[in-house]
């Protein structure tokens, strides 16, 4: 066999912690051929990234390779050499680039992109200033980035995420590296930002005959890029093969859970539960003994898989994977996981009086301004915005970054004050309050009423605060509840949204990102609210988590009769847990209808746009989106355009009015309207048209049976 | 940038307004005005105030006029003509009792300033650099040593130092046999000689809290992603530390000028009071305890100014060095 351009062999990187040793990559072996994408997957914790940086020797203390080789080429191995010497400094950028999961964090903020990006020109080539400043536009203008010239002199904060992650592939390539390695590229930014940046690297690695080691937790993204796949977990690669044998004949049972939780484009319009694997990554400091997914696996044979480390058995050319269950032959019928459980959920009664009517409402920042400084301009976050809300359904709200759809949730939780407009608040007595114009010890009482759920797990919960605290705040901030009720309702909450109540006394370090999110959603409910704006509850969270958690939601919204207003933006999560959906665009609404319609005939083609964006995790369509594909960034939200705001990205823009009147949200239909001229003109594609329903159950029959 | 500055400037007069009026308050606080004092102080002493020297001062001052002339004459005569009052205690003119201390008091702070710089930057990037290892901990120890020993007892040891190993009096900035000579080389020496001793004493709480931020700053920059990202393309460590990761750190450096001088000036009475320094830290002290309220606005005045101008400095250095300062405000 031809020798590949990058070899790892039983690679182990080890962290000396305080605690123990933490065995975060344990023996991984992995290839990546010249000019192939290898894409490594697994959740959080399972030491893709460590492997990746364990290749130019990133790894931080207390982390160290402590065994395995890393053959570079055939030739030079790059587990053992020193780190900070000039051998591996030439391999690193020069003849293996990298790119990162933040692009605005992993540029410095105190130089412009052109000075980093012509420093490491010239640290690989030989080259003037000048030239390496030529060079550098070139590469700008190469990797897509508009007005190179002057983007050149920008510092990374002007920029958006997708543009600085443009930047950052141009510094991995400034050198033509052989091979590219791409952490989680693609992660942190939104849908239309991810489908744009896969085609420019899908691009330019066949343009520059390019060899792409690709991790990602998205198996989505693994399907529009992949040519091998390696499956990750707890350290040791568990499945590996091509993308095809993944997808069509996946082996593990963890392949298999992966590629379950993804939510899916499906078009039906129902609300479905989505299938979540079973409890979370273990830590590293107790990695279970046999097989380490055996905790979570759904076919475990008892007496074996938590005894014997699986062996690595081959099922094909190039398709191998660690698992016990072939060995024995008829399986026990293990207790069929509920797979594709389906809630079919009725839409909720039209009839019924709106809980919340938003009317008009119009929300906008100054830009600048100070004691001696008017402000330059304003920008119209939000601007005009109707939206309805009736008792018990999900409204979501969708859009990319800078769209508006925080800033109006935030307006309707009276986190920020409207510039304009009316938040009609239908209350238990049933009259309609205007929460726009309520101050004061009133507002107070409605905080308790109306609850947000935060993005970032992260950042949102204080870290000097236990559990307890966290929760159980609001009840003592609204004089509801303290000492040993507060207590006692605290620990209820825990246990509803499937903590465990002994956990109170903890601090919020202590738990992964999905179990803060639960414990965020907790402090939201713990109120007893009626209305919830949960705002990109799930965006920070991997693919496997994110479905536990909209699966609570939706739990607790039948639990506790909850109405949702759910803020994405991300259409393939929005479609499974929303009854109706509102598209947003630069702080106007561009659509609105029911979840069905919405997605078997998108009436808008922004909404067409977002729809082709969402990676469909099916290798053989894949690049059936470009068709759809919107050109550049957000305009500037200070300057939009005139006429229809989205005309200048818009595939079906037409001369006549699109680029000198504002269109108007119009009716289509029933319960539905759009803002476009041509709405009725034109025919959209929607996902309804390909089922994918029966294949997923076909290949998930094959073991389950 | 220039128009950064120029805001910033405009900023500056409210604000200056603001603590003019603010110590004007504060001299008029105790009971009696000016003159009563002053009449009480002579009367304790035996003697009376000649009723011309009266009308002249209720002149001067405006004393018999509403609080609204007061102020103005008192503030136009420091604005026009720098005239701080009268100290009544010293029976001299404010200005020229502070014209003989400010200016060592304002070298001190300077000379101060420099040192701590020139000591907690290398430092403070080593530690961080090296956390954990053993001049990690032997830095962080006399760190928080400097931090926890008062000055003045620091000033004490120094002084039995300076006495006992190098046969140096510490007291004072010169040694009495120079005092009065002209300038020299000998003169010179004998000035750094003292010199060190204040610098040194008041760099320490200075320096120990320094390399404290600017190693937890370094700290947390280097986690950071683009110190990575640096890396995996290949520049080598140190020029890579020295050009991404210190550069951000280094900001605190230049935002705590506005605190270090007016700190230097007034603050610390007691060390100077101990090494028999003539800065304005005594003259302040003795001017609250005696109640001579033009003295002591008038150094609180100029305390305030330096707060106001340190902060317009450390203000335009940041936005020289941080484009995120420059661009976004």
């Amino acid at each position: 066999m031809e020798e590949p351009l990058l070899r790892i062999e039983g690679l182990r990187t080890h962290f000396f912690t305080s605690e123990g040793v933490l065995k975060a990559v344990d023996g991984v072996d992995l290839s990546v051929p010249a000019g192939k994408t290898v894409c490594l997957v697994g959740e959080s914790g399972c030491g893709k990234s460590v492997t990746a940086r364990s290749i130019l020797q990133l790894v931080d203390k207390p982390g160290r390779i402590v065994g395995g080789s890393i053959r570079w080429n055939g030739a030079t191995e790059l587990a053992t050499l020193d780190p900070a010497g000039e051998e591996l400094r030439r391999v690193r950028g020069g003849e293996i680039g990298m790119i990162f999961q933040e692009p605005m964090a992993s540029l410095s903020p105190m130089y412009t992109v052109g000075a980093q990006l012509s420093q490491a020109l010239r640290l690989h080539r030989d080259l003037t200033k000048q030239e390496a400043r030529e060079e550098g536009v070139a590469l700008l203008r190469k990797v897509g980035i508009p007005n190179a010239e002057q983007r050149y002199d920008t510092y990374p904060f002007q920029l958006s995420g997708g543009m600085c992650q443009r930047v950052m592939i141009a510094i991995a390539l400034c050198c033509d590296p052989a091979l590219l390695i791409a952490d989680e590229p693609t992660t942190a930014l939104d849908v239309t930002t991810q489908a744009r940046i896969l085609d420019l690297m899908m691009d330019l690695r066949a343009q520059n005959d390019m060899a792409i080691l690709f991790i990602t937790h998205d198996l989505g993204v693994v399907a529009e890029v992949a040519d091998e796949v390696a499956v990750m977990y707890l350290g040791r690669i568990v499945e590996h093969g091509t993308v095809e044998q993944i997808f069509s004949d996946p082996r593990h049972p963890y392949t298999r859970a992966l590629l379950r939780s993804i939510p899916e484009l499906r078009g039906s319009g129902a609300r479905r539960r989505l299938t979540a694997i079973r409890g979370m990554v273990p830590s590293l400091r107790q990695v279970p003994a046999g097989c380490s997914f055996h905790t979570r696996c759904d076919h475990a044979v008892e007496g074996l898989c938590e005894v014997t480390p699986p062996p690595l058995r081959k099922y094909g050319e190039a398709h191998v994977a660690s698992c016990h269950l072939d060995e024995v032959p008829a399986a026990p019928a293990a207790p069929a996981a509920p797979v594709l459980q389906v809630t079919e959920r009725v839409a909720a009664e039209t009839a019924a009086e709106p809980l919340l009517r938003v009317e008009g409402l119009a929300k906008h920042y100054p830009i600048g301004g100070g004691l001696f400084r008017k402000p330059s301009g304003v920008v119209r976050a939000v601007d005009g915005v109707d939206l309805t809300i009736l008792p018990g359904q999900t409204v979501g709200l969708v859009g990319e970054s800078g769209c508006g759809k925080t800033t109006l949730g935030r307006c309707v939780a009276r986190l920020a004050d409207p510039t304009a407009g009316r938040i009609l608040y239908r209350t238990e007595q049933g009259d309609e309050v205007d929460l726009a114009t309520v101050t004061g010890a009133r507002l107070k009482d409605f905080r308790r009423q109306i609850r947000v759920i935060f993005q970032d797990p992260f950042s949102s919960l204080n870290p000097r605060m236990t559990l307890q605290q966290i929760v159980g705040e609001p009840l003592r901030t609204h004089g509801i509840a303290s000492g040993g009720e507060l207590r006692d309702r605290v620990a209820d909450m825990l246990t509803r949204v499937g903590l465990r109540p002994e956990y109170m006394q903890r601090y919020p370090h202590a738990f992964s990102g999905g179990q803060r999110q639960r414990v965020n959603i907790a402090r939201a409910l713990i109120t007893g609210p009626r209305l919830v704006v949960a705002d990109e509850p799930v965006s920070a969270l991997d693919v496997s988590v994110r479905a536990q958690i909209l699966n609570l939601l939706t739990d607790l919204q039948e639990e506790l009769g909850l109405t949702y207003l759910f803020i994405s933006h991300d259409l393939s999560v929005v479609e499974h847990i929303s009854d109706r959906v509102t598209v947003m665009y630069l702080g106007k609404v561009v659509e609105d209808a029911d979840t069905a319609d919405l997605y078997r005939q998108p009436r808008h083609p922004y909404t067409e746009a977002l729809m082709h964006a969402v990676p469909v995790p099916d290798p053989a369509r894949r690049r059936e989106r470009h068709a759809f594909e919107i050109a550049d960034d957000l305009p500037d939200p200070a300057a939009p355009p005139p006429g229809c705001r989205f005309h200048t990205r818009c595939a079906h823009v037409r001369a006549e009015l699109c680029r000198t009147d504002v269109p108007e949200l119009r009716e289509y239909g029933e319960r539905r309207s759009a803002a476009c001229h041509h709405a009725a003109g034109l025919t959209l594609a929607g996902v309804g048209s390909v089922a994918r329903e029966p294949q997923v159950d076909g290949r998930m029959a094959g073991r389950d049976a | 940038m220039l128009r950064y500055i120029g805001r910033r400037v405009l900023i500056l007069i409210p604000t200056l307004a603001a603590i003019s009026i603010v110590t004007f308050v504060v001299i008029q606080l105790p009971p009696g005005d000016y003159l009563t004092t002053l009449t009480a102080q002579r009367a304790s002493q035996g003697d009376g105030v000649p009723t011309g020297e009266i009308a002249r001062l209720t002149e001067r001052y405006g004393l018999d006029k509403p609080v609204i002339v007061q102020y103005w004459q008192w503030i136009s005569a420091i604005l026009f003509h720098g005239d701080f009052g009268e100290s009544f205690d010293y029976a001299r003119p404010v200005s020229a009792l502070l014209a003989e201390r400010l200016p060592l008091t304002i070298a001190l702070s300077l000379v101060t300033l420099v040192f701590i710089w020139a000591v907690s930057f290398p430092i403070g990037v080593y530690s961080a650099i090296r956390q954990y290892s053993v001049g990690d901990y032997t830095f962080t120890f006399f760190g928080y040593l400097g931090l926890a020993v008062p000055n003045f007892l620091i000033a004490l040891v120094l002084m039995w130092v300076g006495l006992q190993f190098f046969d140096l009096n510490a007291g004072g900035i010169l040694s009495p046999e120079y005092r009065d000579a002209p300038w020299s080389l000998a003169k010179l020496g004998d000035l750094a000689a003292h010199l060190w001793i204040p610098i040194v004493i008041w760099g320490t709480a200075g320096t120990a809290g320094n390399i404290r931020v600017l190693r937890a700053n370094l700290l947390d920059e280097l986690r950071k992603p683009y110190v990575v990202a640096a890396r995996a393309r290949g520049m080598p460590e140190r020029k890579m530390t020295i050009m991404y990761p210190v550069r951000v750190a280094m900001n605190p450096f230049f935002s705590t000028i506005g605190w270090v001088l007016p700190g230097l000036i007034a603050a610390d009475a007691i060390t100077s009071k101990v090494l028999n320094l003539q800065t304005t830290g005594p003259l302040m002290l003795r001017a609250l305890l005696a109640q001579d309220m033009y003295l002591a606005g008038a150094i609180l005045l100029i305390s305030a100014v330096l707060v106001v101008l340190g902060t317009l400095v450390s203000d335009i250095a940041l936005g020289w060095l941080d484009p995120r300062v420059r661009l976004r405000y």
